[in-house]
């Protein structure tokens, strides 16, 4: 599975370090895991992007009776407003995945920043800006995106800067446990030594050094980003009606459950599915970079 | 030593709790125009806004508008609601013990088997048993609690089997304990949301300790297998996993509102959406503050958890 053959003692350099993650992608695709995820999730985004361009119907148009069970040409029947369930499922995901993906390069952009500022810059830095993340630690993820949902209102720009807010300080956690160790290496004291600007050490060399933990957190936020974005859209904070959301077509028809199983299972399905699939990814990553970080010690 | 500890770590969360209030109390000057045009809409006599900025005392200074409303929340009164002018505290009481009984019942069902099934993956460590609970536990670990909620109804309220109701059937401020069935689906939820994480902890554990060389002593010295697992390696493996178990009742704080929401079990995270929906602020503070306090309360307690079972971490600092 994973390839021990490189001896401890050819130890990759920090220069060469700066591809370390490439090499541990590479790693991580030889396992089982991480191919099933991948194929999972690739699925689901094929859905989702080339979805609007196969939908027999608009997501928005009335073709039939309210909650008709499938048939010729409604493959999955109508919805709870005689609306398309197969057309409005493949137009339901390209919002749900693009939030997540967004929530997440933001919130963990800012975690690393906040994780390696706070390592390097020790002292009271590393004091205010372990504080501030304490304050947004203090509120299930949840109820903080919609403390300011019912403040400003539902939209779409803030459910993804709340989720990254909820994701940063997590990261930033991680990121700076790593980073603190790193700070303390020889060739960091050797950059200060003849003079490298400080933002240039921070990202030439302790960042492709904390290359494992950020892989994972990219992963595991990814998830939770799902997770998070697609519940505030089945809360019905999210897109609004008419327009077709996995998240919100699961609440527009779940009381209709009995009659028109459809309309809630395939949106259930699809979400449910992309998370495991996005885990068990971020596992094979997480297990890939836990043996390329034992050969380097 | 660690008492001195302790005492930091509780200052310290009482100082998080004070920003959490700001951050809460800020997140009303958050609001375009004002609470009053947001609650009642653009298309609002300026008597009527008037009227409810009044009563909401949108007219004071922000710090006194502040230190009125942690000052009655800190004395019981947890303020009006915008929408219905309830007191917020009528309004949620019977909603909260709704929720305290969801999750205790959800928790006294959690923790137990998922110790127990822990324990039998570490036992039979890479067999068939340990695989099928891993890999459940790996899947489930990654689901939302929507789908979760989604499949329990699929399976057990309407397509599959139809023995439990699909919503709860509670009438208004009805407890939830005199309707049993209404918290089955619920609590069902919960528990199998939180037990991934005990399950995969008390495996971990289990099976190091099962390694040592006591545990081999024990066996060694013909004692029966059920007492070698259960009064030898138990014991001393439960300790981690009680940490993740209270990081997982705090988890519950935000897990309760999707699960109750899916089942329209009139709990606090029923409470919360509905509020949201109607931009009732008061309410919405109050409950987000409420959750914020349970949640760093758990957190807390696991933090002197670890602390307590970590020998290193308990003399390290100083």
């Amino acid at each position: 599975m994973i390839d021990q053959t490189v001896a401890a003692s050819e130890r990759p350099s920090p220069a060469l370090r700066r591809w370390l993650w490439l090499e541990i992608l590479r790693n991580a695709v030889r396992l089982t895991r991480t191919r099933i995820g991948l194929a999972i999730v690739a699925f689901i985004i094929l859905i989702a992007l080339a979805g609007p361009f196969v939908a027999p119907y608009s997501p928005t148009e009335f073709v039939g009776p309210p909650n008709s069970g499938p048939s010729g040409e409604e493959v999955f029947g109508t919805d709870a407003l005689g609306r398309d369930v197969l057309s409005r499922f493949l137009y339901g995901g390209r919002t749900v995945l693009v939030l997540s993906a967004a929530a997440t390069v933001i919130g963990v952009a800012a975690g690393v920043a906040v994780g390696l500022l706070a390592a390097y810059g020790r002292n009271w830095l590393d004091e205010v800006l372990m504080r501030a993340s304490d304050v947004l630690l203090a509120f299930p993820p949840i109820i903080f995106v919609l403390l300011l949902v019912a403040a400003v209102g539902p939209r779409l720009w803030l459910i993804v800067l709340t989720v990254a807010a909820t994701h940063a300080p997590r990261t930033a956690r991680v990121i700076r446990g790593a980073a603190v160790e790193v700070v303390e290496r020889d060739f960091i004291r050797a950059a200060e030594a003849v003079g490298e600007k400080h933002w240039r050490i921070l990202l030439g060399e302790i960042l492709p050094n904390v290359t494992s933990p950020l892989l994972v957190e990219l992963g595991l936020r990814m998830t939770y980003s799902i997770i998070l974005v697609a519940g505030i859209s089945f809360l019905g904070f999210g897109l609004q009606p008419p327009t077709a959301d996995w998240g919100l077509m699961i609440n527009e028809n779940q009381l209709s459950i009995t009659v028109q199983p459809w309309a809630v299972v395939l949106p259930t399905a699809a979400i449910g599915l992309l998370t495991v699939g996005t885990n068990l990814v971020t596992d094979g990553i997480a297990r890939a970079a836990i043996g390329i970080d034992r050969r380097t010690e | 030593m660690w008492r001195r500890l302790l005492v930091r770590r509780l200052a310290l969360g009482l100082l998080t709790l004070w920003l959490v209030s700001l951050v809460v109390f800020a997140a009303t000057l958050a609001l375009p125009g004002d609470a009053a045009t947001a609650i009642l809409g653009k298309q609002a006599t300026p008597e009527r806004v008037q009227a409810l900025r009044e009563q909401l005392h949108l007219n004071e200074p922000v710090t006194t508008q502040y230190v009125n409303w942690i000052g009655g929340i800190l004395t019981g009164d947890l303020g009006t609601s915008a929408a219905t002018q309830q007191p917020v505290a009528e309004l949620i009481s019977t909603q909260i013990w709704n929720t305290v009984f969801l999750v205790v019942v959800a928790a006294l069902i959690a923790i137990p088997v998922s110790l127990g099934l822990g324990v039998l993956a570490a036992v039979r460590r890479d067999r068939t048993v340990d695989h099928v609970i891993s890999t459940a536990a790996l899947v489930l670990a990654s689901l939302p609690e929507f789908v979760v909620s989604i499949i329990l109804i699929l399976l057990f309220a309407t397509t599959v089997l139809q023995v439990l109701p699909a919503v709860s059937m509670l009438g208004p401020g009805q407890p939830a304990w005199e309707v049993p069935q209404s918290v089955i689906l619920p609590a069902a939820a919960l528990v199998l949301m939180v037990s991934p994480y005990i399950i995969r902890m008390m495996r971990g554990s289990m099976v190091e300790v099962l390694e040592s060389e006591y545990v081999t002593m024990a066996r060694l010295k013909g004692l029966s297998e059920r007492a070698v697992i259960w009064r030898h390696a138990f014991p001393n493996a439960v300790a981690p996993a009680i940490q993740v178990t209270a990081l997982q009742l705090a988890w519950m704080t935000g897990g309760v509102v999707v699960v109750e929401f899916v089942f329209r079990y009139p709990g606090i995270g029923q409470a919360l959406v509905e509020a949201v929906s109607t931009r009732d602020l008061p309410v919405v503070q109050a409950v987000t503050l409420l959750a914020a306090a349970v949640y760093v309360g758990l957190n807390l307690l696991a933090d002197i958890v670890t602390t307590l079972i970590t020998p290193k971490l308990r003399t390290a600092e100083q």
